[in-house]
């Protein structure tokens, strides 16, 4: 035991070591991000490449607070991006004044975001009731109704699709709004509705009877991750400046399901690995053409025989958590422990 | 003063009648014992108090308020709290954590102060933590607060479902076979641990056990079921030599 405690300890410091990484992070990457395509320091695909790395990360992070942290199966999130990208792009195209639009765009996100966050809150209704392979369906039946709706909508298109968006989808914007997610989401899992969220996949019934809400508990983790998945789709619609109703079917959110699954549920750090190895492989394989369909896929079977919860599996980079979060040293609770307390019962065959 | 009082409550799983007419009056600081054979409807009696099972018929009031009906969540809310026959924690999470879960009701901030770790949050989680923290420390288990929870062996697993439980502050703690898969010298620790948690924590405390010395030992009332009906309520010595708690353990030709 002694040493497992040393060890223990040796991590605390560690710990609090990391503690300039976030800022610097924070910093030079809002710098870079602004000074890349200003001074054109990077060839322009790769900065197109970047885009939808953010992308797909806010994608990947915001599906693994229902897939990874809750426990649920959803295939809704190509759903719920399509309502972001279509709300988005109908109020910079047709609503906005042309000459606003780049101080517009961002409502324009944030209101994607809650028009998904409002299906998010229609879809979570018959999850209360439904778990695991019976949300897969429901939510797979969702993704379908809404492509078929908007194939059917005329005023954005149907199933021709819509254009005529501006690139406003820039790497500041895409890096505020990826910093945005990881906190926000971050934030949610270090608060009692993430404990909550986090109780509710390790046993649901244990978790009401210990007095948590689990029906509002699910309510807000599916409306927060939805509202995500739109800003997402609002920023993808917004850099590729096209969007049909077909690129936003099962293929998509089994693209997502992939980034969560390989970077490792539960986790914040999975989660952008996950995306950010998925954005680079899929660039890289290019060559390969079809056969990138082959490997991937191949790829994910053997991640999942030899490391089922992914690569970073329900840990989590220190410098991610909350300072107010981490564990104090186990030398801080000496004193209390000795005061008063229980009898040994249990305690015993530690020391046998 | 009576705390909880149950009247006529019965529940029928199909056509299997699990709990017969069940009444029961509860003071204040009692430590009472559930006792009966396997599928006498003891644990369907704690879900339906804890709100897993609605009760086909009765009514349940705890301080004078209805709990029939009422949402588990709710049920926890006013005091009510209960651990389980085999052991239920939340596996993946530390141990610390495990106790957080278990303050969801007793915090006061809105998803919004949440989503920005703003407002009442901090100050909110901070109680929390010391309260944990606290908590943990006086079960002797504060070195272990990042340990996973299925890292730890199993007595003390049990102790920490017992130290989540109390983390929600409640009054009335069910306890369902707490001594099962216990040794007779870990049932006498676990007895001293009992009392002493009654006492420092001001509970009280319904218990079904199957283990006689314990329930013996340590309560003042029994309750008998059998088929879920009551046959039997009364002290210790009153349960031992009840005609129809024999026939229930023994069947009928031993008692004759």
């Amino acid at each position: 035991m002694g040493r497992a405690f040393l060890k223990k300890d040796l991590t605390g410091k560690e710990r609090s070591q990391g503690r300039w990484v976030l800022p610097v992070f924070l910093v030079s990457g809002s710098v870079l991000s602004f000074a890349i395509p200003h001074f054109d320091l990077l060839d322009q695909y790769i900065q197109l490449i970047l885009v939808y790395l953010g992308i797909n990360i806010i994608l990947a992070l915001s599906l693994n607070l229902v897939n990874g942290y809750m426990g649920e199966f959803s295939v809704g999130h190509a759903g719920f991006m399509s309502a972001g990208a279509y709300i988005a792009s109908f109020l910079t195209v047709k609503v906005f004044p042309a000459g606003a639009l780049a101080w517009a765009f961002p409502a324009a996100v944030v209101a994607g975001g809650l028009g998904a966050g409002l299906l998010g809150l229609v879809v979570a209704i018959p999850s209360f009731r439904t778990r695991g392979d019976y949300l897969a369906i429901v939510t797979l039946a969702f993704v379908m109704i809404v492509k078929s709706a908007l194939e059917n909508i005329d005023s954005v298109g149907g199933a021709r699709g819509f254009l005529g968006m501006d690139k406003l989808t820039t790497l500041p914007w895409t890096f505020f709004w990826t910093v945005a997610t990881v906190w926000i989401i971050r934030n949610l899992i270090y608060s009692r509705y993430g404990r909550g969220v986090l109780s509710i996949r390790e046993d649901e019934i244990a978790s009401g009877l210990m007095g948590v809400n689990t029906r509002h508990v699910k309510l807000i983790a599916f409306v927060v991750s939805s509202f995500f998945a739109g800003v997402a789709g609002a920023l993808f619609a917004h850099v590729l400046q096209f969007i049909n109703p077909r690129m936003f079917d099962i293929i998509k959110s089994t693209d997502v399901l992939v980034m969560v699954y390989l970077g490792g549920i539960g986790s914040i750090a999975g989660s952008i690995l996950g995306a950010t190895a998925y954005t680079f492989l899929l660039e890289a394989l290019r060559p390969l053409e079809i056969w990138r369909m082959v490997l991937m896929p191949l790829m994910l079977v053997l991640l999942m025989l030899f490391r089922p919860r992914g690569i970073m599996g329900l840990r989590e980079l220190p410098w991610l958590e909350p300072a107010a979060d981490r564990l104090s040293s186990p030398n801080g609770l000496n004193g209390l422990r000795n005061s008063r307390g229980a009898n040994g019962f249990g305690g015993k065959r530690k020391d046998e | 003063m009576t705390l909880l009082r149950a009247s006529g409550i019965t529940h029928f799983f199909g056509g299997l009648c699990a709990v017969t007419d069940f009444n029961l009056s509860l003071d204040r600081d009692e430590l009472l014992g559930i006792i009966g054979p396997n599928g006498a409807g003891k644990t369907t009696l704690f879900n339906i108090i804890t709100g897993v099972c609605r009760a086909t018929r009765g009514s349940i009031l705890f301080r004078d308020a209805e709990i029939v009906g009422k949402s588990p969540d709710r049920i926890v809310r006013m005091g009510i709290v209960r651990t389980f026959q085999n052991i239920r924690l939340f596996n993946e999470l530390t141990v610390l954590d495990n106790i957080r879960v278990a303050h969801y009701g007793r915090v006061r901030y809105t998803p919004a102060e949440a989503l920005l770790h703003a407002g009442r949050y901090r100050e909110e989680e901070r109680r929390i933590r010391r309260h944990s923290d606290e908590l943990l420390a006086l079960f002797r288990m504060g070195h272990l607060s990042g340990e996973r929870a299925k890292n730890l062996p199993y007595g003390l697993q049990k102790r920490l479902e017992i130290a989540r439980a109390l983390a929600t502050e409640p009054e009335l703690l069910l306890l369902d076979e707490p001594a099962a898969g216990m040794n007779p010298r870990e049932v006498d620790e676990l007895m001293d641990f009992i009392r002493w948690t009654q006492r420092e924590f001001g509970l009280t405390i319904i218990l079904i056990e199957h283990q006689m010395r314990l329930v013996m030992g340590i309560c003042r009332r029994i309750i008998a079921l059998d088929f879920g009906a009551t046959i039997a309520d009364g002290t210790p010595q009153e349960i031992q030599t009840d005609p129809a708690v024999l026939e229930a353990y023994l069947g009928e030709k031993a008692v004759r």
